[in-house]
């Protein structure tokens, strides 16, 4: 089984985001990247998978040589290979489907998957726009998958429940929090890592489709009362919600 | 400009959100120009579909089948880009749902559109679109303009109103499309609820506990509060991460980003990536014993005390107030 994971280098979510110079993306300085909370489930999912059905899974990063950081952690945990499609160009979720598309095609997968979103955009898109480009059906926000010969049963998780989804194969996943428990790299897998090699190709030009014309902080909130120090303090502060805010 | 509407039904009742997007698609309709055609996708909704003109809708479609009973991405997506393309429509737009997250994307490559994804703010004019959505979790507002000739948006639920009902209602137009078996490639066999309880993603109240809870036993004191006030019960990913609660119901960058017209946040001290995901809420309480806890920055009211002696106190004032 041909297994493809897309993963992405993000600021980790501890970061204070400050707006950059050019008042349309963050300041990057000092800022620490990781790689893609979601993507940890993905790339587990796919190394289970391997270790079920067999085949290889590969590993694909749309980015500059700093992603290189990540394809590394991905070979550490144990991806077969990596692929870094070099990029500096300005893109939307769009045009880095695009590039990605353009790279599995040659790949014929029968399982890709993704994070359910990047941590920085938050576009929750891609993964979806890259089934679309390939003629793929597709399941999101998975947090349970069974794949069987031709076939899968995924659960998604919906608005106070799941569904159960039954798709062809090959498909798209992307992957919520609750599908598995990620490994650490072992130190077997980081020295291995070391030596593997990421194969770099040339990302297909972009073409966004959406123009960002500015970056900006949200309102900043004001400290506000503080309405006491113990029990006591319940009966205004329902006042307050009933008659101030009005909320209830 | 020409704007499609996508309007969730789940067991043949439209959701909030798709609400908030009709009225919303009518707005953009009404600052650029153009006319609102609202869609509805299930089996024996042609009645609930009409009364989507109440909300602004100039006109109504249903794709109304047995085999549309069961939500399929594949063949949602088709129909809605399907749609798109006999009504003309510039604008696509629905709610960022799950069902709505899932099918946007899929409709925007079909239609070789930009995407405006979980947007909280739109302005059009009759040559453009601009939105506003939230970045890194909300620690940043991008302004995005879609410089396609077709734009597929969805809208953030609970942030745009959906106003009351005109009562006006419409007889639906039906929608002539022929589907075949490979379009149900994907396709949902069975929805399964959590056991009875109100989502953080749709809940318009939320009580969320973090590590100052102490343990899972003591969550029913965060619960008794939630059923009191008719709301959700969130979590820090602390106590999700230490196996206290389901990560369902983790609020923050790595989990959900709620904005409900009241948070309260009970133990959680307010690290950077929880305030992320609920700082756009409405209005904030805190309760955290510790004064310096940066959740108190963010909050409107707080009680620094002890969460065992102020919630069971909060508890019964709710419940006296409200009969609950």
């Amino acid at each position: 089984m041909k297994l493809a994971v897309c993963i992405n280098h993000v600021p980790d979510t501890e970061t204070k985001v400050k707006i950059g110079p050019d008042g349309k993306s963050i300041d990057r300085a000092g800022v620490n990247f990781v790689l893609n909370p979601y993507d940890e489930f993905a790339i587990e999912e796919c190394l289970r998978l391997k270790e079920k059905k067999g085949g290889e899974v590969i590993a694909i990063s749309l980015g500059t040589d700093a992603h290189k950081e990540t394809l590394r952690k991905a070979l550490a945990m144990g991806v077969d290979k990596a692929v870094l499609l070099k990029d500096d160009s300005v893109r939307d979720s769009f045009s880095v489907a695009q590039a990605l598309a353009d790279c599995l095609k040659g790949l014929g997968p029968d399982v890709v998957f993704f994070g359910k979103q990047s941590v920085d955009s938050d576009d929750a898109a891609v993964g979806l726009m890259v089934a679309e480009m390939l003629g793929m059906p597709s399941v999101s926000v998975v947090v349970k998958l069974e794949v069987a010969d031709g076939t899968a049963i995924a659960e998604r998780e919906i608005e106070g429940g799941r569904e159960r989804v039954r798709t062809t194969l090959p498909a798209v996943f992307t992957a919520q929090k609750g599908l598995n428990e990620p490994r650490y790299p072992s130190l077997k897998g980081i020295m291995a890592a070391k030596s593997k090699p990421i194969e770099e190709k040339q990302a297909l030009a972009a073409q966004p489709k959406v123009e960002v014309l500015s970056m900006k902080k949200p309102p900043a909130k004001s400290a506000g009362k503080i309405v006491g120090t113990d029990a006591s303090a319940a009966a205004e502060l329902v006042r307050l919600l009933h008659e101030e805010a009005k909320v209830i | 400009m020409k704007v499609l509407v996508f309007a969730e039904q789940r067991d043949k009742i439209l959701k909030k959100p798709a609400l908030e997007a009709v009225r919303t698609a009518r707005m953009i309709a009404d600052q650029s120009g153009g006319t609102v055609t609202a869609l509805v996708i299930g089996h024996g909704v042609s009645a609930v579909a009409g009364t989507l003109a109440g909300y602004g809708a100039s006109e109504v479609r249903v794709m109304d089948h047995e085999k549309m009973a069961a939500y399929s991405c594949t063949a949602y997506g088709k129909c809605i880009a399907e749609v798109a393309k006999q009504v003309q429509a510039t604008v696509v737009l629905m709610a960022a749902t799950a069902m709505g997250k899932d099918l946007a994307p899929r409709v925007a490559v079909k239609l070789e559109a930009g995407l405006a994804a979980d947007c909280t703010a739109i302005k059009a004019d009759a040559a453009t679109v601009v939105a506003t959505r939230p970045v890194y979790a909300g620690k940043a507002l991008l302004e995005i303009a879609l410089t396609s000739a077709l734009k597929v948006i969805t809208l953030r639920p609970n942030v745009f109103s959906a106003g009351e009902s005109s009562g006006s209602t419409v007889v639906p137009q039906k929608v002539e499309l022929t589907l075949a078996d490979a379009d149900f490639a994907s396709v949902v066999e069975g929805v399964s609820a959590s056991a009875g309880t109100l989502d953080v993603s749709e809940a318009d109240i939320i009580v969320s506990g973090g590590r100052g809870m102490r343990g899972p036993e003591h969550f029913h004191l965060i619960e008794n509060l939630a059923s009191a006030l008719g709301g959700a019960v969130g979590a820090s990913r602390a106590v999700v991460d230490a196996g206290w609660r389901p990560h369902e119901e983790q609020v923050g960058q790595t989990g959900k980003t709620v904005s409900p017209s009241l948070y309260i946040a009970v133990g959680i001290s307010g690290a950077i990536q929880h305030l992320a995901g609920m700082s756009s809420s409405k209005y904030i309480v805190a309760i955290n014993k510790d004064k310096d806890a940066p959740i108190f920055q963010v909050a409107d009211y707080g009680i620094v005390g002890d969460a065992f002696e102020v919630l069971p106190a909060l508890t019964s004032e709710i419940k006296k107030l409200l009969g609950t």
